[in-house]
């Protein structure tokens, strides 16, 4: 069954459309990312999903309920939807443990459940401090057991962890995925990070303009993107021109093979070639010369486990990035053969560079 | 059309305002506008040939022109003073600037009728003019001072230090950036000094010096001739609010702009050295004049009086009360009134819901005397009320110091984020639960900061409360008032000034704190909500 689906879902705030006709499905126990651009509407579904805005059209179900159609609202209090916020949004004039123990009733309170909530999240014993006495990682943590609380049945993270600094940002999202699994609870998380998107969800959901692009699992969508900008959104991309035909692609780098699902692809294409499928070697150590393109390093990023050399090639209005495992194999000068392992991904090339070309 | 193309007309489903909210604040802003109207009314049913006649006198250039050259100089000096003495204290290593920041700051409670009294039943010389011009100057740079002094302390230490990365030496990056930033400030302070300066009636009465709100007073004792008074107020009105309109202008300008989160660091005071004396003198040469000296005055009335004491005495306890019953009804009033306004603008960002909070801020430039003025018009003309009764007392101290409350609740309404009911909302809570456990405790503290100014305000208020107090229900400004225009019975006025000190010290202390603390809440140490609780 379906924990969340929204269906057609429209929403305008002052002659600007938001939501264009959404469609999402979220299954029972998973995690779901929406990914998209700041301004992509993701903020504005969470908050329709929540009931705290009513979409202008089309209709949102929570485990099989409607929950908002044109002729049904259920307000905020009654769906049963934890939602942490960007900023935390405690209660600042209310202690942790009070801000906590804020959905649960008497009988739950001294029932020892807001206590056992903090223990989860790691701040026992500070349930007595004031929410400006804590940092933003503890405050995040305190908006997390409070919406975990009443024991929701679905949880919504709105960009919880953007405000947090990146060491703290990585092992906090960690901890608190563990423990959302732990609970089993359906979770819908927004961010505008790929790599938080790509490495937390069962599924992600890439929004922009209004409408979901591309739905499916991290590998899914990084593997096979509907198309270029998905492509480049979703982590760092080559895109080249090249020819397809009969189950390959020519390009600058050589005769790349097509995956196998658009190996019937003809004519000009767009390739997309991963910094990490591109090996490269130093020239000049040699060996024979090597079958694939060649080029020169024009700069170096290291990051300790791996590094990315940009490399020029003529022809090439933009140097391509390689991602090679452990030290840099060459210099800053240095020219380069370049080999791409496995299949790559194509899509027909827009018309007008296709007409370009022909001339 | 399919159903889902049709739900988006569904009543349901458009964002709705909050029409109870709405229709509350138009309300109230039409309830504080009428005073306005009326004046405009009485005037029009005089005939505008009768307002014309009363104007075109060589009477009136002589209050214009008197009016025009006080305000001029008072704004200049009170500038001056308020912006020399608040960078001392705010920017420089003075010794006790603490102390001193308090210090400088408490003219503010002291009334200007007290003041001008403390100084012209000691020195009889000071008087007319230049007298005015001490007194008021000694009365006004509080409201220079205070904003200056937030502005010093505020200033982002990230930005000169940014312009002195860009190459400019330390002078010059002060002077193109700290001081180029505050300047808007200051003329925001200024021309609330001038706003408040035509409205005063008390002081230049003790200093025999004729202003617009003399000569209505005048108009009124002598001939109660309504007709002339109205045409006159509607002079003071005009004034006031160009001063207004200016004073818009400028704080539109000048918003505080803040690149980042506040710095966390606080900024090196300057070492005075050498200049530690003068800077000292310089101080005291402001805070003994305006708060030093009037303390002692009243309190040597009290004492060298001795039997004139007496016969004041025996009113002074009733008078206390009326004084404080009349304020805390006009400070619920006034608190009542503007929290529907201010919810109404901080949350709901629509062009006519600031609108209407600006136009609140236009009472501001309607002076307490045409206030009462209009209020005595109303009463006599429309509602058969007796024009002395409590309830138009009360009435018009809401309706001149609206404005105060507006400002004293704005930071904690704001605080009181929609954000927060929602998500007491999805926490399971009904609408009405969390308005209460949720939005109350975060904005009483502000509607105890606008009590508390309002009734501050109230309890040292004397012109309006000369005209509306009810016979028999003295106040301690007009009990103070009987007996010090009497000019001999100094000992007789002197407790009165010491209890209305007394009455409004609790309040602006409290008020004091509250900004204080709201300051500090913002730098992340305490938030400003503990204060009051």
């Amino acid at each position: 069954m379906s924990a969340v689906v929204c269906r057609e879902v429209s929403k305008s705030f002052g002659g600007q459309r938001v939501l264009d006709g959404l469609e999402l499905e979220v299954p029972e126990g998973s995690v779901v990312t929406v990914l998209g651009r700041s301004g992509s509407g993701k903020t504005t579904l969470l908050r329709l999903i929540a009931g705290f805005e009513r979409p202008d059209a089309g209709a949102v179900e929570i485990g099989g309920e409607v929950v908002d159609s044109a002729r049904r609202f259920v307000p905020p209090e009654k769906r049963r939807v934890g939602y942490v916020a960007q900023e935390g949004s405690l209660f600042p004039h209310l202690t942790v443990a009070q801000n906590v123990a804020f959905g649960l009733s008497r009988a739950e309170r001294a029932g020892g459940r807001s206590e056992e909530l903090l223990r989860m999240v790691g701040l026992e014993g500070l349930g007595k401090r004031y929410p400006h006495q804590l940092s933003g990682g503890q405050q995040q943590r305190v908006a997390l057991a409070r919406a975990l609380a009443p024991q929701p049945r679905l949880v919504l993270l709105d960009e919880p962890f953007s405000s947090l600094d990146a060491g703290l940002r990585a092992s906090l999202r960690s901890e608190v995925m563990v423990l959302l699994r732990a609970q089993r609870a359906t979770t819908v998380f927004v961010t505008h990070d790929q790599e938080e998107a790509l490495s937390v969800s069962d599924l992600v959901g890439v929004i922009d303009s209004g409408h979901i692009r591309q739905f499916g699992s991290p590998l899914s969508l990084y593997d096979r993107p509907v198309d270029p900008s998905v492509a480049q959104f979703l982590g760092e991309a080559n895109i080249l021109a090249g020819t397809a035909g009969q189950g390959s692609v020519e390009t600058a780098l050589g005769t790349l093979r097509l995956a196998g699902d658009i190996g019937a692809l003809r004519g000009p294409v767009r390739a997309l070639v991963r910094p990490e499928q591109i090996s490269l070697r130093a020239l000049g150590d040699g060996r024979a010369p090597p079958s694939g393109a060649t080029g020169t390093v024009v700069h170096r990023e290291f990051y300790g486990h791996d590094c990315v050399l940009l490399v020029g090639v003529a022809g090439f209005g933009h140097p391509l990035r390689a991602r090679c495992p452990g030290r840099p194999p060459a210099q800053v000068g240095d020219p380069v053969a370049m080999v791409v392992r496995g299949e790559v991904v194509a899509w027909p090339a827009p018309v007008s560079e296709a007409s370009r070309r022909a001339q | 059309m399919t159903a889902t193309a049709l739900a988006g007309w569904w009543p349901g489903r458009r964002r709705r305002l909050p029409l109870v909210l709405a229709a509350t604040s138009v309300i109230v802003v039409a309830l504080l506008l009428a005073p306005l109207g009326l004046v405009l009314a009485q005037a029009g049913q005089s005939g505008w040939a009768t307002v014309w006649s009363a104007l075109d006198r060589p009477f009136v250039a002589t209050l214009l022109w008197n009016t025009v050259r006080l305000a001029l100089a008072v704004t200049v000096l009170a500038a001056l003073v308020g912006t020399v003495t608040a960078w001392l204290t705010e920017r420089t290593a003075l010794p006790a600037r603490r102390a001193w920041a308090v210090l400088l700051v408490l003219p503010v409670v002291l009334p200007d009728f007290v003041l001008a009294w403390t100084w012209s039943s000691i020195f009889p010389g000071i008087h007319g003019y230049w007298g005015a011009v001490l007194v008021m100057t000694l009365h006004l740079y509080p409201l220079v001072y205070l904003p200056m002094a937030a502005a010093f302390r505020m200033a982002d230490p990230g930005q000169e230090e940014m312009a002195r990365a860009l190459g400019l030496s330390r002078l010059q990056a002060w002077r193109k950036v700290s001081v180029r930033q505050a300047r808007s400030t200051l003329l925001g302070g200024s021309l609330l000094v001038c706003l408040a300066l035509l409205a005063y009636y008390g002081a230049f009465e003790d200093l025999r010096y004729q202003t617009f709100t003399t000569a209505i007073f005048g108009e009124l004792e002598t001939q109660f001739d309504p007709g002339v008074a109205s045409s006159l107020s509607l002079v003071l009105v005009a004034l006031s609010v160009l001063v207004l309109g200016a004073e818009a202008g400028f704080r539109e300008r000048g918003k505080l702009q803040r690149s980042g989160p506040m710095a966390e660091r606080a900024q090196k005071p300057l070492p005075l050295g050498r200049a530690k004396v003068p800077a000292l003198a310089a101080v005291a040469s402001v805070a003994v004049p305006a708060t030093g000296f009037p303390v002692f005055v009243v309190a040597y009335w009290m004492l060298a009086g001795g039997s004139s004491t007496l016969p004041a005495a025996v009113s002074l306890g009733s008078a206390t009360a009326y004084t404080a019953v009349y304020s805390a009804l006009g400070a619920a009033l006034a608190t009542v009134l503007a929290l529907p306004v201010s919810l109404l603008a901080a949350r709901h960002q629509r062009k006519w819901s600031g609108a209407l909070e600006r136009a609140t801020f236009v009472t501001q430039a309607v002076p307490g005397i045409v206030v009462a003025l209009a209020l005595v018009y109303l009463a006599s003309h429309f509602i058969g009320l007796v024009y002395q009764s409590p309830e138009l007392l009360v009435f018009a101290y809401a309706v001149m110091f609206f404005p105060l409350g507006l400002v004293a609740m704005a930071a904690s309404v704001a605080r009181a984020s929609p954000r927060l009911e929602e998500i007491g909302r999805s926490l399971g809570h009904g609408p009405m639960a969390v308005r209460l456990r949720v939005t109350l405790p975060l904005v009483a503290p502000g509607l105890v900061a606008a009590f508390c100014f309002v009734f501050l305000s109230g309890a040292t208020e004397l012109t309006a409360t000369l005209l509306l107090v009810p016979t028999g229900a003295e106040t301690l400004a007009t009990q103070f008032w009987a007996y010090a225009e009497q000019g001999v019975a100094f000992g007789a006025a002197a407790p009165y000034a010491a209890m209305m000190m007394l009455l409004s010290a609790a309040p602006a202390y409290l008020v004091g704190r509250w900004f204080d603390r709201g300051y500090r809440s913002s730098r992340g140490t305490r938030p400003a909500f503990e204060v009051v609780a």
